[in-house]
């Protein structure tokens, strides 16, 4: 495998809930480096391509790739695929770090807990180690001195850092943001755009679906536009901000503008 | 609108100088509540009779040995009985979530007394049938009624705390468990490491109350010839005709018995900063 090996290719991917088909062809690389921005409105099915991407939603069709490793699938009674090898699918997912919206961090484990859970655990890692390089990653999120706290005594801004923390611990091929800062107050936002910027600046690859623009515009390499299950538009923030093509588009922006 | 800040854990209050928080309790009326409680506990020890009490001692500190072990020993096998209970309702495949819900709702349904005669006495002429289990090892067990009482205590623990684990596996926010799905943990590490932890401390609240909803059916094993604290207590009744004495003494024994077990519970519980 060479660096041109796409950290997350994602053909011609469906998915289906019911009758309601929400995502209807996608197709999207991202290569080592890329910080990919999804943006679209509310049921563009931005989040749902994103949750398919480490199979926490199963395509109804379509391939997914890890660094060149296409998930091994099979079908289901019902016309859908499931995964069809379950350590395949744990060790793709133990490549892959996923930030949710809500945080999801462990409320029974300590800060410190939380981050070194996956790497003692899934991937058995000495814990002197672990607690070394969770310090560490605790330090660059801002939260050195919270490590013996517990979640539900820190705000939702320290709590998503914390999360932060968790996935960077893992060193991941790619991190996996679901609208990392939509649960939060808007006066804690900030806190948490600061350092996935400070991460995107890394050249770490990530994708990420987000509601603000400003942000998606200062930090992506390349910005993707969903509309009802499909690619509407995509290219660099440059032409998606400045010079959006499709109508939809264009008043999407507005309307966030 | 005052803000509410949801953030900052409730810190216990700082505590007071000594002389304040005696204050409350040397208001005339909580004075006097005092002395009458004082009265009674003085009348009840110089007016009344428990001469028998050093010949019994060693009986009643038996008994209460019973008691505990029967106590301690059905709460735990019951608890572990609990755990696949309410796991299985919550996730496992149809059969087994009737099987469970079915064995729940009947001995949660009939009363205790009548589950230990039945199986006491059922169970235990049953086995009497059979040679191959008279000739087995396990006879000089079985021949006894503690395994039965143990059983029965055990199956209604189970049933219990089963449907309260059950509402506690199902009760742990999706999130948490699919965060540990996202980092590639197995199944099986997911239940070990987040679900049965969160689940165990959401049910820790109601833990207590049952252990001691559990030590109060206890005295019902007397009915099928264990010699338990309460069984202990009747026979000093029968032995020397006084009613007051043994049961106030019974009394003041399940008392310390239940206060204890909330301090140590509540002390556990604290531990563990729960989620929200």
């Amino acid at each position: 495998m060479n660096d041109a090996t796409p950290a997350v290719e994602i053909r011609d991917l469906h998915k289906r809930f019911g009758r309601l088909e929400v995502l209807k062809g996608i197709s999207l690389t991202a290569r080592p480096g890329d910080v990919v921005a999804v943006i679209g409105g509310s049921g563009s099915g931005k989040s749902t391509m994103l949750r398919c991407i480490n199979m926490l939603e199963t395509p109804t069709a379509g391939d997914i790739a890890i660094h060149g490793e296409d998930y091994k699938m099979r079908a289901t009674r019902d016309g859908g695929l499931e995964p069809a090898d379950r350590k395949q699918l744990q060790r793709i997912r133990a490549q892959l770090g996923m930030v949710f919206q809500s945080f999801n961090l462990w409320p029974h484990r300590t800060v410190l807990g939380n981050v070194i859970e996956v790497p003692v655990q899934v991937m058995g890692l000495p814990r002197d180690e672990a607690v070394a390089r969770a310090r560490q990653v605790l330090d660059r999120v801002g939260l050195a001195a919270k490590e013996d706290a517990y979640p539900s005594q820190m705000s939702g801004g320290q709590q998503q850092r914390c999360a932060i923390a968790r996935v960077l611990a893992v060193e991941p091929l790619a991190m996996l943001f679901d609208e990392p800062t939509s649960a939060l107050d808007p006066e804690l936002v900030g806190e948490v755009l600061n350092v996935i910027r400070d991460l995107a600046s890394e050249k770490r690859t990530m994708i990420l679906v987000t509601h603000e623009m400003g942000f998606a515009r200062d930090v992506a390499s390349h910005v993707v536009y969903l509309k009802d299950g499909r690619i509407e538009e995509q290219g660099p923030p440059e032409q998606i901000f400045g010079d959006p093509r499709s109508p939809h588009l264009q008043q999407f922006i507005r309307s966030i503008a | 609108m005052p803000d509410i800040d949801i953030v900052t854990p409730i810190h216990p209050a700082p505590a007071l100088p000594l002389r304040a928080r005696l204050a409350p309790l040397l208001m005339p009326h909580r004075l006097v509540m005092a002395a009458l409680a004082l009265a009674a506990l003085a009348a009840i020890v110089t007016q009344m009779n428990w001469s028998w009490l050093p010949v019994y001692l060693p009986k009643i500190g038996h008994g209460l040995l019973v008691t505990l072990v029967l106590l301690g020993s059905s709460v735990a096998a019951g608890f572990a009985l609990a755990l696949p209970l309410g796991a299985v309702q919550v996730t496992g495949p149809a059969p087994l979530r009737w099987l469970a819900n079915g064995f729940c709702t009947v001995i949660r349904g009939t009363p205790l007394l009548l589950q230990l005669w039945l199986i006491y006495y059922g169970l235990g002429a049953l086995f009497a049938q059979y040679p191959e289990i008279r000739a087995s090892w396990l006879w000089p067990y079985l021949r006894q009624a503690w395994p039965y009482g143990f059983l029965t205590l055990t199956l209604s623990f189970a049933a219990y705390q089963g449907e309260i684990m059950r509402g506690a596996f199902a009760g742990v926010p999706r999130g948490e468990l699919e965060a540990a799905r996202a980092f590639g943990m197995p199944r099986l590490m997911v239940f070990r490491r987040v679900w049965f932890p969160r689940a165990v401390h959401r049910a820790l609240p109601t833990l207590a109350g049952e252990i001691i909803l559990q030590l109060k059916a206890t005295p019902l094993v007397a009915t099928i010839t264990v010699t338990d604290l309460y069984a202990v207590i009747t026979r000093v009744r029968q032995d020397t005709f006084l009613t007051y004495e043994p049961l106030l003494l019974l009394i003041a024994i399940y008392l310390c018995l239940s206060g204890t077990l909330t301090i140590v519970l509540r002390w556990l519980e604290g531990r563990v900063p729960s989620g929200h």
